[in-house]
């Protein structure tokens, strides 16, 4: 018993010396769907070595990362959520937001396309008809930026999504995906999600194209008078770093699978 | 079939290449949860003995309520933690939502109960002469009730390494309050969930493997340490 104390009380130490030495940490609250696609972790690393700092990534649904800013938990939100996010900065909760990049969303269908929806151009109309096929339909149903999109997509079809063929899932795009997939149901996803999980599920792109289905990025910095804390001076340099040449070619220039997945902002 | 194959060979791969990320996340799980192994057994031990030993007003509910803390979901660890922590809650300004720090806590809060409970199940049924005894032969009830705790270590052990095991396969707490930060409280549960919800189910899976082969060494120490 003893042995084991004493061991565990030397890995403390060691833990400790280790935060004794660490750098300037600033708190980035972003969406799954940069986090996931790979994009971030490409993004991080130049910033951090001029800065000499480490970017702490809390990776969450754009509902949960605008709490986190609303709290003052983050320093710095990258988010999809174009309403939230002019509405975080109207009530005060951040300042300067700056556009990113933008990609687009999808809607997905089984290969048996049974609501006849592909090809439409018109994203309304199709969700309108699947409604009216009562087709399964999977919502992340959590309160993300690709939720919030959804159930505008539902208003703009003058629909009211509900019945046992509208499944509320509460659970990433990425298991969405699947879940649509076993379920032989349509779904509505982000691009650079439906690409890394392309090879994982039969379903295929049966909407894309419409300029409802635009899906832009946007950094916001908590409100520095608000939370006092905020690494303003840090949190600053990350967002000229994020709208800046560097970064834009390195966001033009990130693949998966061969495909470009953002675009940035003009 | 395939996938389970894929997942075995990654494994192998993962553990014998040293992968950096992969042991900075091992490393993450194994400090934070031998942390919180250490102060739950700090406070359960002694509970758990004094439940056994003494007899105290509130002794039935006490019991009663640490049996139903064993049931208690990590999310809700989770989420109480959450809203203590967090910047607007009552420390907040501790700033200790997202770190290594707040996971521990969650992890303590987990495991206490497990402790105690084992502690309390092993000193009842150990032998109730072995307190008498000591006690005739002059020694104080302190010490008696540490020869107690000598008598029954193997159920002390079980006791530690049942709380142990919780800590270190659980996700809610470590996925609520590290926030699965790369490098900083990425755990190796919180990567199981990462990669899941990526599509990366073979990676997700040979990262579970690795946390079984990690468990094993531990309990192979453990081992060693008891038959000395």
């Amino acid at each position: 018993m003893k042995n084991i104390t004493a061991l565990i009380f030397l890995l403390s130490i060691f833990f400790t010396a280790d935060s004794v030495m660490a750098v300037e940490h600033l708190r980035l609250a972003t969406t799954t769907s940069t986090e996931n696609s790979g994009l971030i972790e490409e993004l991080l690393p130049p910033f951090e070595q001029i800065n000499n700092c480490k970017v702490d990534v809390i990776a969450v649904g754009t509902g949960k990362a605008i709490k986190l800013g609303e709290t003052g938990d983050v320093d710095i939100i990258l988010v999809h959520a174009r309403s939230k996010e002019d509405k975080f900065v109207v009530d005060g909760f951040g300042v300067d937001r700056r556009d990113v990049m933008y990609n687009d969303f999808i809607v997905l269908g089984p290969t048996g396309d049974p609501a006849g929806i592909k090809g439409q151009d018109d994203v309304a109309a199709a969700m309108e008809k699947i409604a009216a096929a009562k087709s399964t339909f999977v919502s992340r149903g959590d309160d993300s930026g690709t939720h919030t999109r959804e159930l505008q997509l539902w208003s703009l079809a003058n629909i009211v999504p509900a019945g046992n063929w509208y499944l509320e899932s509460g659970r990433g795009m990425g298991e969405v995906i699947i879940m649509a997939g076993e379920r032989h149901g349509y779904t509505l996803s982000d691009r650079g999600t439906y690409l890394a999980f392309k090879d994982k599920t039969p379903l295929q792109i049966v909407v894309e194209g419409d300029s409802r289905l635009f899906n832009p990025y946007g950094v916001i910095m908590v409100n520095p008078q608000r939370h006092p804390h905020v690494k303003k001076d840090l949190g600053r340099k990350f967002m000229d770093y994020l709208t800046g040449k560097q970064a834009r070619t390195l966001i033009t220039d990130f693949r998966k699978g061969g495909e470009q997945l953002f675009y940035v902002a003009e | 079939m395939s996938f389970l194959y894929d997942s075995f060979q990654l494994a192998m791969k993962l553990i014998f290449s040293f992968d950096g990320e992969v042991l900075t996340t091992v490393w993450t799980s194994l400090y934070t949860s031998s942390i919180a192994i250490l102060l739950a057994s700090l406070i359960g031990i002694p509970v758990g003995l004094s439940l056994g030993t003494c007899r105290f007003r509130g002794q039935r509910i006490l019991i009663t309520l640490l049996n139903t803390l064993m049931a208690l979901p990590t999310v809700v660890i989770g989420l109480l933690l959450f809203g203590i922590l967090s910047r607007q809650g009552p420390l907040g300004h501790l700033s200790l939502l997202f770190t290594p720090v707040a996971m521990i806590l969650g992890q303590v809060i987990l495991a206490t109960p497990i402790v105690a409970n084992y502690v309390h199940a092993a000193v009842a049924g150990a032998d109730n002469r072995i307190m008498a005894t000591a006690l005739t032969l002059g020694a104080s009830r302190r010490q008696a009730a540490l020869q107690l705790l000598q008598e029954v270590r193997f159920g002390v052990m079980a006791a530690v390494i049942a709380g142990f095991g919780r800590v270190i396969a659980e996700v809610g707490v470590a996925m609520m309050l590290g926030g699965n930060i790369r490098g900083t409280t990425r755990t190796m549960t919180t990567a199981i969930a990462l990669e899941t919800s990526k599509g990366e189910f073979a990676f997700g899976l040979s990262l579970g493997l690795v946390l079984m082969a990690v468990a094993l060494f531990v309990n192979l120490g453990l081992n060693f340490f008891q038959q000395r």
